[in-house]
């Protein structure tokens, strides 16, 4: 009995210590520091009770845009990046003769870093663009990034570039689990390939859409890296997001005390997202 | 049946626009990645050709990025990072999975509850904390990795040792196998499925990312491809020539890796994305 506790100990406690080191310590640690006027330099923290939660909502300018603008660009990319993901997926499986390489072009950007496709994506926007724009004379492909709204649509279609290509892989698993003796039996009887796709497809299909939907929400709600180095937030911080704000609070203006604070808030948000996903989830298999 | 020839016509249309539309800034990049700055001023759309060629851009580039150094830094902390995770993980996940008690439900129920925890919430008491006990170095990175990646890679391995049946792992006990052999030698072969997803999923996010790095590496010969690729751009980023040639390099270990394992990749995000 002794002997099988040991063995239960060892197995489990190196992999907990790491966890419990790095996630749920700093967890509860930073909930503590977000009572305090903490600024990483002095190693003493005072208690301040609110106080930075009072700032964060006195001083609301800046988070309150940054919530905006991410919670705008969530809402912006669930759909683009899910209906592209599920076209694309559509396209891919019609049996064309290249089909594979098809996947593998649209998975590509997937597999590149965030930080990486932002400077590429950068140089895209405000060179290619540019010289496109002044070619043809187009006006609206100039200045890009330049301004909030332009800096808002290059984020939207970095993202939706680089994202739909998983969501693609995700539908796919979901397209081929559909039995093909259904749609040739609704051929059969007359429906039409868009009546095909409306009530045997979409039906079919919708537990892979949560776990789209979903996956998306929080992805694009934590959105750093690709925020980070396509715009750094600018012009004047109009296109910064929750992430980033909490980042240039610690590091540029070092008031760690309200970044922390920002922190527990953005953890908040971020949690009710997950658990309404998974409530929905598993309400929907319950139904099944 | 004619129609739905032409139908076919459009869909390979389709196709090959929409194909060209997502390679397009990929290609864009590495074209002026070999141009001198002159030829990206004057023609952004046009092939590197004549004068305007030039492959200094990549000599430059790689060594500025350090390459050699920075991939194997990458090399090292992934790979280390990822056999770490893929042991641990399935050791607890099996003695979890085994050990039916009230302590394995609370333990696993945790490490599943604490994939609401996003990184932000917890990096800044973490730097702190690492910071005072001397881990802000690779070796600390590694240990942080293996604590951030715990919950996906039990929460898979969880699930699938549910499913394969007991009798094999008793046979090893009535041999007379210890514990840790029953493990090593009968369980750990079986996992392999799930092995390669868990692997796969932890290669691709530890390999591209780039705040934790950021964050608990100081020295500049520690430094991964993604950090020395924010600090060379930050230097660069006027410079588009070597700027471009940088971001080309920085993107080929991971392309080439995705030619090699794409089965193994897609299959990864499928399984894991189910869960």
């Amino acid at each position: 009995m002794r002997n099988r506790r040991l063995w239960y100990v060892l197995f489990i406690a190196p992999i907990l210590v790491a966890f419990l080191a790095v996630v749920i310590i700093p967890a509860l640690i930073g909930i503590y520091y977000s009572f305090t006027d903490w600024n990483g330099i002095v190693n003493e923290a005072k208690w301040i009770g609110i106080d930075n939660y009072l700032e964060i909502f006195t001083n609301r300018e800046e988070f309150f845009n940054a919530f905006m603008f991410t919670a705008k660009i969530t809402a912006v990319l669930v759909v683009t990046i899910n209906l592209a993901g599920f076209g694309l997926a559509l396209l891919v499986t019609r049996g064309l003769k290249f089909s594979n390489f098809l996947r593998s072009a649209f998975f590509v950007p997937n597999l590149i870093g965030g930080l990486i496709l932002g400077f590429v994506w950068q140089f895209i926007f405000t060179k290619a663009f540019e010289f496109i724009g002044s070619k043809l004379g187009w006006e609206f492909m100039q200045g890009w990034l330049s301004t909030t709204t332009t800096g808002f649509w290059g984020l939207v279609i970095l993202m939706t570039w680089q994202l739909s290509g998983y969501m693609m892989v995700i539908y796919i698993a979901a397209l081929q689990n559909i039995p093909e003796s259904l749609n040739e039996a609704a051929a059969i009887d007359g429906a039409g390939s868009f009546q095909r796709l409306r009530y045997i497809t979409v039906p079919l299909i919708a537990p892979a859409v949560t776990v789209g939907l979903f996956l998306t929400l929080s992805n694009s709600f934590k959105l750093f890296d690709q925020n980070f180095a396509l715009t750094a937030g600018g012009p004047y911080h109009s296109t910064q997001m929750l992430a980033l704000n909490i980042y240039s609070t610690a590091f540029t203006f070092n008031k760690l005390g309200t970044a922390q604070a920002k922190a527990v808030l953005f953890f908040i948000t971020v949690a009710l997202i997950t658990l309404t996903q998974m409530y929905y989830s598993k309400q929907r298999e319950v139904e099944m | 049946m004619k129609s739905n020839k032409h139908r076919r016509i459009w869909l390979y249309i389709l196709s090959c626009f929409l194909m060209a539309l997502f390679l397009s800034p990929l290609y864009i990049a590495l074209t002026n990645s070999f141009k001198t700055p002159k030829g990206i001023f004057m023609n952004v759309m046009s092939l590197p050709s004549g004068k305007f060629f030039s492959l200094k851009n990549y000599k430059e580039a790689f060594i500025q990025l350090d390459f050699i150094r920075s991939f194997t830094n990458s090399f090292l902390i992934t790979v280390s990072s990822t056999i770490l995770i893929i042991i641990l993980a399935s050791m607890a996940a099996w003695m979890l999975v085994r050990t039916r008690s009230k302590i394995s439900t609370a333990i696993f129920t945790f490490f599943a509850v604490a994939m609401l925890i996003p990184f932000q919430s917890v990096m800044l008491p973490l730097i702190n904390i690492m910071g005072k006990i001397g881990f802000l170095n690779p070796c600390g990175l590694v240990f942080m990795y293996v604590g951030f990646g715990a919950s996906l890679s039990i929460i898979l391995f969880h699930g699938f040792i549910k499913s394969i049946p007991r009798e094999l792992e008793e046979a090893a006990i009535i041999d007379g196998c210890n514990t840790f052999q029953v493990f090593w030698y009968v369980v750990f072969p079986m996992l392999k499925p799930t092995a390669v997803t868990v692997a796969i999923l932890n290669i691709m996010w530890i390999w591209n990312d780039f705040l934790l790095p950021q964050l608990v590496i100081n020295k500049p010969e520690w430094h991964t491809i993604p950090l020395k690729m924010f600090f060379f751009f930050g230097q660069y980023s006027k410079k588009w020539h070597l700027a471009l040639a940088g971001l080309v390099i920085a993107m080929i270990p991971i392309v080439a890796f995705y030619i090699f394992a794409q089965k193994y990749i897609i299959k990864g995000i499928t399984d894991g994305s189910i869960k």
